[in-house]
């Protein structure tokens, strides 16, 4: 008994202080995504990043648009901003039309300008202009503002875009969860068949018990014995590819990928299109004559089970988005609220507060991994359900 | 701006319903275990099953308040 206690304080002890350096790198890239905010509106920026309190010097840091930068998708990966050079890694952009064909250049090119104001001509002569992380073809000539971009009385632009299907910061973070699980799994599967019924040694010890976990908590009891072989290679893969890509998220720095609706999107329709292609008699039956439900009920139940097959994935999209988001927004908010009140003393507060949120979100991490392929196992369950009627 | 004072009156309707729904699980769950300890651990994941439908729902609505705030 008194060994578990030690071992779980020891593991709470590890989880304080993994969550704290990652609150205090976070707050780190907050303060250098503040000051790229504030890049372009004054020099005085560099005060009120560094929190010290000059009312009349500074100006303010606008938190929203930090926060917003940071939740959404970009051309280049920012990480920090030393003496107002950001420091980030170029991507490729990709962009296509059907007059002017394709083109590929590196993300450096629109060097960080976000409002249309550096144009990057290609060598075929096409001209592109970058305006809140979105693609134009460039105008003639500048407008009032210096952006080479029309813009409508809502100030959007009305310039044409080509089709964009760049290499961005949330793919690239994508590539790199793929590969780390690609090196994690296969060092896992080389020693479960090198060490067939013997103990498991090193990475694999730690994995195969989550794998067991998956299969034993999840899989079986939702699905059941007979069936649920055949659904365990997606079950592990979305497991482990959201639980993997939850965590890289909550590094400093790193794009917000489990954050993105269209990743969670593509999630969802898997396990939609898996569900449906396996449903049997009893599941269709199910949906087209509820079995015990009088005829008259059926031109009601009817469209609501139709409506019911879509409404499941559509919840896990949302599920899975809307909790990373709020995650990362509310710990962005409390180490914001430094830079809003210009005041050093409020990180005794804040930097607490942010340690526990991001303690938290490890756990929500594990939680929405979980949480996804239990629903998703047992929608597949019903699937496959035999009749026991 | 009305948008806005409407979407976050919104928001904090979905609080308390969703508070309400997950707090009446949470207790529900809590008297289940104390009830009988050796079902704990299929208690535990009904709850998080119910929990996480309640939770559906709620992120629904914070996304229409969302959208609105947008539109508005």
């Amino acid at each position: 008994m008194k060994t578990t206690v030690t071992y779980v304080g020891n593991w709470l002890k590890n989880l304080f202080i993994i969550a704290g350096l990652t609150s205090l790198m976070t707050g780190v890239a907050v303060a250098s995504e503040s000051h790229g905010a504030d890049h372009g509106h004054g020099a005085h920026g560099e005060e009120a990043a560094h929190g010290h309190a000059s009312a009349e010097e500074s100006e303010d840091v606008d938190i929203t648009e930090v926060i917003g930068h940071h939740i959404s998708d970009g051309h280049d990966w920012h990480i920090i901003d030393i003496n107002d050079h950001p420091v980030s890694v170029p991507l490729p952009v990709i962009l296509y039309s059907s007059e002017k064909g394709l083109d590929v250049f590196l993300s450096s090119k629109f060097q960080h300008n976000d409002d249309g104001k550096v144009v990057v001509e290609t060598k075929a002569g096409n001209r592109y202009v970058k305006v809140h992380e979105e693609i134009y073809f460039a105008s003639e000539k500048a407008n009032a503002h210096g952006a080479f971009v029309e813009m409508d009385e809502h100030h959007h632009p009305v310039n044409a875009k080509p089709y964009d299907v760049s290499l961005t910061k949330d793919v690239a973070e994508m590539l790199l969860g793929v590969s780390l699980m690609l090196v994690i799994f296969i060092s896992v599967a080389n020693g479960a068949k090198k060490r067939e019924g013997k103990a498991p040694r090193g990475i694999q010890s730690f994995f195969e018990p989550l794998i067991l976990f998956v299969r034993d908590e999840i899989a079986i009891p939702n699905i059941g014995k007979k069936h649920h072989e055949r659904f365990m290679p997606f079950l592990l893969t979305v497991f482990f590819f959201i639980w993997i890509n939850n965590l890289l998220g909550l590094l400093p720095g790193a794009p917000n990928l489990t954050g993105n609706i269209a990743v969670t999107l593509t999630l969802a329709v898997f396990t939609l299109v898996i569900t449906v292609v396996n449903g049997n008699k009893n599941y269709w039956l199910h949906i087209f004559a509820t079995p015990g439900v009088p005829w008259w009920l059926l031109p009601i139940m009817v469209p609501i089970e139709i409506i019911g097959i879509f409404t499941k994935p559509f919840s896990l999209m949302v599920r899975l988005f809307a909790n990373i988001t709020a995650g990362h927004i509310v710990i962005l908010c409390v180490i914001g609220l430094i830079f809003m009140f210009k005041s050093a003393y409020v990180g005794v507060a804040s930097v607490p507060f942010g340690v526990f949120m991001n303690a938290l979100e490890l756990l929500v991490a594990f939680l929405q991994a979980f949480v996804f392929t239990l629903l998703s196992a047992i929608y597949f369950g019903s699937a496959v359900e035999e009749g026991h009627h | 701006m009305t948008a806005g004072v409407f979407a976050a009156l919104g928001a904090g309707l979905v609080a308390i319903g969703a508070a309400l729904g997950i707090g009446k699980i949470g207790s529900s769950a809590m008297e289940g275990i104390a009830r009988q300890p050796e079902a704990g651990g299929k208690i535990q994941t009904a709850m998080i099953i119910a929990a996480a439908l309640i939770e559906g729902v709620s992120l629904f609505a914070v996304l229409v308040t969302l959208l609105a705030v947008q539109a508005g």
